[in-house]
């Protein structure tokens, strides 16, 4: 039985239709959302999403973070970002990372709440980068 | 009477003009579509959004010590209000009905004694403002309309309603934009962001699918409250960006309804201006005729 696999962003529907299995990004772990899963509402850390179909990967889509709202019979991600792992751009990724790592050296050290936001989007996209290399 | 020469040199500008507004309603016209795809297709993540955050709410009901963004301050007394226009005008009353509406809020709040800030999105609000209320004016956004409107615009700008509120500057806020009904209407209206309006259909109707999907408890990773305090913000951003490309829309579909009617009053101007002109000519005519004439019988 197929799971209906949802991937929005804010601009747009990237992917619907439906998959045997989804593996996504928790901000505790990876997590697979399969048919007949009891229902659950995910944090997403930076990462790549895997649709599987018949016990092979068909699909990767990165996320730059989100929420997953599972069911029995669907999957939602809410993704900040998203997009196929094949388009991602290392040059642009690169660049975000310095421009952050440049942030976090100036940030206010004793801003826990800040500094947390900044490494949050530090890890995204040093995972957007490892996704892009993995695939070339 | 103006002569000869004047008359056919305003009937030459009159059709340039009228040409340029025929293309610049073209223009909207193009953009206007453009502008409706991307607010057709940012509708679902909004729609998933309410969904997760109706479950949410229901699953956290009754829980002392809500984020900000949902309960605001507790207080009362100062007001930020976010006037959205488009960045150039040529647009009719679009632009003027935001400015209208968002001074009659001010005026209101300052006869109950609050305190207003403003925050103006758009070129057109940020120059009126300074104009009228440069003394509230705490922030500005500008330079994105006209083109398609990128996320980041409405994640920043939810950034800083967010930092505003925790850093209690804030109570209120609420958005000041144009809604989008069709290419010929859109109407002013407030938006109250903080504290957030929930509407109860929403949470109900969450609830209520949640229920009729599956009867088990939902799960939560990590627990309700952080996942809250994670997705509201999130909200924000969303209603905002859902506010800019209504902005968006609407700004081309009043652009496109104000050219035309130029288009067509320019078509009206030349029709009037042509008959005073050949009017003007057979008059010319007739006197020079009776001015031979007469020299002739003179004779």
């Amino acid at each position: 039985m197929p799971i209906q696999i949802e991937i929005i962003s804010p601009e747009k529907v990237l992917v619907s239709r439906e998959v045997d299995m989804v593996v996504m990004p928790g901000a505790e772990g990876d997590i697979a959302a399969m048919p007949e899963r009891a229902p659950m509402m995910l944090l997403l850390r930076g990462g790549v999403v895997s649709l599987y179909e018949n016990d092979t990967v068909t699909d990767r889509y990165f996320v730059g973070g989100g929420f997953a709202d599972m069911t029995a019979t669907r999957c939602t991600i809410l993704a900040d970002k998203a997009e196929p792992v094949s388009a991602i751009s290392i040059d642009n990724a690169t660049a975000a990372l310095e421009a952050l790592t440049e942030a976090w050296d100036k940030a206010d050290k004793t801003d826990i709440s800040r500094l947390d936001v900044l490494q949050d989007k530090i890890l995204s996209v040093r995972a957007e980068i490892d996704a892009g290399s993995s695939s070339l | 009477m103006a002569s000869l020469k004047e008359l056919r040199a305003r009937i030459g500008s009159i059709k340039s003009t009228r040409k340029i507004t025929s293309a610049m309603k073209m223009v909207a016209a193009a953009k206007l579509r453009r502008a409706q795809v991307s607010a057709e297709a940012a509708r679902p993540y909004a729609a998933a959004m309410r969904r997760m955050l109706g479950e949410l709410a229901a699953a956290t009901k009754g829980e002392e010590g809500a984020p900000r963004l949902l309960a605001g301050t507790g207080q009362d007394k100062v007001h930020l209000l976010i006037p959205i226009t488009s960045d150039r005008g040529l647009c009719g009353g679009f632009n003027s009905n935001v400015h209208r509406l968002t001074l009659q809020t001010i005026k209101k709040l300052q006869a109950e004694g609050k305190t207003v800030k403003l925050l103006p999105v758009g070129r057109r609000a940020l120059n009126f403002f300074n104009r009228e209320h440069a003394d509230l004016i705490v922030d500005k956004v500008i330079g994105f309309s006209g083109k398609d409107v990128p996320f980041s615009v409405a994640s920043d700008l939810g950034d800083k309603v967010n930092a505003l509120l925790e850093a209690g500057e804030i109570d209120v806020c609420t958005l000041v934009f144009n809604k989008f009904q069709n290419a010929m209407t859109q109407t002013p209206a407030c938006l109250q962001l903080v504290p957030m309006v929930m509407d109860e259909t929403s949470v109900n109707t969450g609830a209520a699918s949640v229920k009729a999907e599956d009867a088990a408890q939902y799960e939560f990773e990590p627990d309700e409250a952080t996942l809250l305090a994670m997705l509201l913000p999130r909200n924000l951003q969303v209603q905002i960006y859902a506010s800019l490309l209504e902005t968006a829309a609407g700004e081309n579909g009043a652009r496109m309804t104000a050219m035309d009617n130029a288009t067509r009053n320019a078509g009206r101007t030349i029709d009037s201006l042509s008959k005073v002109y050949n009017r003007t000519r057979q008059t010319n005519i007739t006197n020079e005729l009776i001015e031979i004439i007469s020299g002739a019988q003179a004779v």
